[in-house]
């Protein structure tokens, strides 16, 4: 599934809130098929950066490419690229008065262009692809966090994206739910999904990532395969910050 | 003239004919008023300055003027700058306006009772602003507004009377022109009064309908 090819770049971006400097200076690619996973504590602008990304928040300085085309300054383009850039929030964000199948369906007609058929046969099959085929009948109220949290998997993969954001996808759940909703990424991820994750699942991040970055005061302080940062002694950081949560859960 | 003759030979036909110019009235303004109400609510969350400015200012003013003086504004003044209406359209606009101001307030209210996130998830597929308010936020707002429109709609159909105002001859104009020609004020106001109560009670089972039918399981916490 890997080439060489990076289909997304991120070129030293910044952001500030007001005098709260979240972003100061990131820098990364990404190669098709690739699962990075982004690491650190609370407030260290992991989200922020992917928000970056597909400009739901626009970056203060700093480019992002995807396949060589410049995302940011994309002016009315960048409704393009983020049918390119799919996301799923910690929140879910389904559309609240659509059902699971309408959720799915609905930038497929709207977006793309797609008739009501094709559409509906597309979200049924991504519906299927995250097991939630049986509850395409069924409002966003209805359904718990991980089935919320799956649809709303569907409806990113449904748009066909080169790259899909994960902002903290499990966070709203616990841990029952949040080990359905890491096994459909982690399928995601072996069938050649590129996916950029933040998560505080160390054990997602150890298992699947390709790649693991670590986040602090708003830079990629260290970053390499899971192996790598877990058994090289110059990664003392991450580390630690992983060493915290396994003390922490007991293992 | 005995009772049923009155009834059957002046009164109910006079009152077929005004009622059939109110709901004229009502059914021509009712449409328009709930286009011009999303309109200036999307205009006033979603537009620039300078559209979210004069959707301040329509609101600001239709709310601040006695209806009837709208409707006076609209048939006697305006053909001083040589605008002339006929009377029933002077009424439709008049209605239109003062329908279209209060049912924005409403839609406003629900649009922005919409989570932040709905309109983000919307974005994060490449809907457009314009695609995303029309897909995923006022469907839901409107579904939140309905309460509130249909006040609207029912005091609609009660200031439809006002047209009588400026010359048309609705139900209570109608009602009105029977009961002084025959001395009937009470029987004819009463039979009048029915026929409203008879519009509003439609109105109210519609909307109910209208509710039921678009409800969404756990959207709207009772």
């Amino acid at each position: 599934m890997h080439t060489d090819e990076y289909i997304l770049k991120v070129e030293d971006i910044h952001k500030a809130f007001g005098a709260n400097e979240v972003l100061r200076g990131v820098s990364f690619e990404v190669k098709k098929g690739e699962t990075l996973v982004f690491i650190g504590s609370s407030g260290t602008g992991k989200s922020t950066l992917l928000r970056c990304i597909n400009q739901l928040t626009p970056p203060d300085r700093g480019r992002v490419w995807l396949h060589g085309e410049e995302v940011t300054n994309s002016g009315k383009r960048i409704n393009y690229f983020r049918q390119r850039i799919g996301m799923v929030f910690q929140n879910f964000f389904l559309f609240d008065h659509l059902t699971a199948l309408k959720n799915v369906e609905v930038a497929l007609i709207r977006v793309k262009g797609m008739s009501k058929e094709e559409a509906r046969e597309k979200a049924l099959a991504e519906l299927r692809q995250v097991g939630m085929e049986d509850w395409a009948g069924h409002y966003p109220a209805e359904l718990s966090g991980g089935q919320a949290q799956r649809v709303s998997i569907a409806r990113a993969l449904a748009m066909d994206p080169d790259v899909i954001l994960f902002d903290e996808p499990t966070s709203a759940l616990d841990p029952e739910l949040t080990r359905e909703v890491l096994e459909v990424m982690r399928t995601l991820a072996q069938q050649g999904m590129t996916m950029l994750v933040v998560t505080h699942e160390m054990g997602f991040a150890c298992n699947v990532a390709n790649r693991i970055l670590f986040m602090e005061h708003g830079v990629i302080a260290e970053q390499g395969a899971p192996g790598v940062l877990l058994n090289d002694p110059q990664y003392s950081r991450v580390k630690n910050f992983i060493g915290q949560f396994l003390e922490y859960n007991g293992d | 003239m005995d009772q049923i003759a009155f009834l059957t030979d002046i009164l109910l036909p006079a009152l077929q004919k005004g009622l059939i110019i109110t709901l004229q009235l009502i059914l021509l303004a009712a449409p328009f008023g709930f286009v011009l109400g999303v309109g200036v609510a999307v205009g006033r969350q979603y537009g620039g300055p300078v559209t979210r400015f004069l959707c301040k200012v329509l609101v600001y003013f239709v709310k601040g003027c006695p209806l009837l003086l709208l409707l006076f504004i609209l048939y006697f003044g305006l053909p001083s700058i040589g605008i002339v209406f006929s009377a029933f359209t002077a009424s439709v606009f008049g209605f239109i306006l003062c329908n279209g101001a209060y049912n924005s307030e409403y839609i406003r209210g629900a649009m922005l009772s919409v989570k932040d996130g709905q309109m983000i998830a919307a974005q994060a597929l490449g809907m457009t602003r314009l695609q995303a308010v029309r897909t995923i936020v006022l469907p839901q707002a409107i579904r939140r507004a309905l309460p509130g429109l249909s006040n609207e709609w029912i005091y609609l159909i009660k200031y439809s009377s006002l047209a009588y105002m400026i010359t048309v001859i609705e139900l209570s104009g109608a009602g009105k022109l029977v009961a002084t020609k025959y001395f009937t004020y009470t029987e004819t106001f009463m039979a009048v009064g029915v026929v409203y109560l008879f519009l509003v009670t439609l109105t109210t089972l519609a909307v109910n309908a209208i509710e039921k039918k678009y409800a969404v399981p756990g959207m709207i916490r009772g």
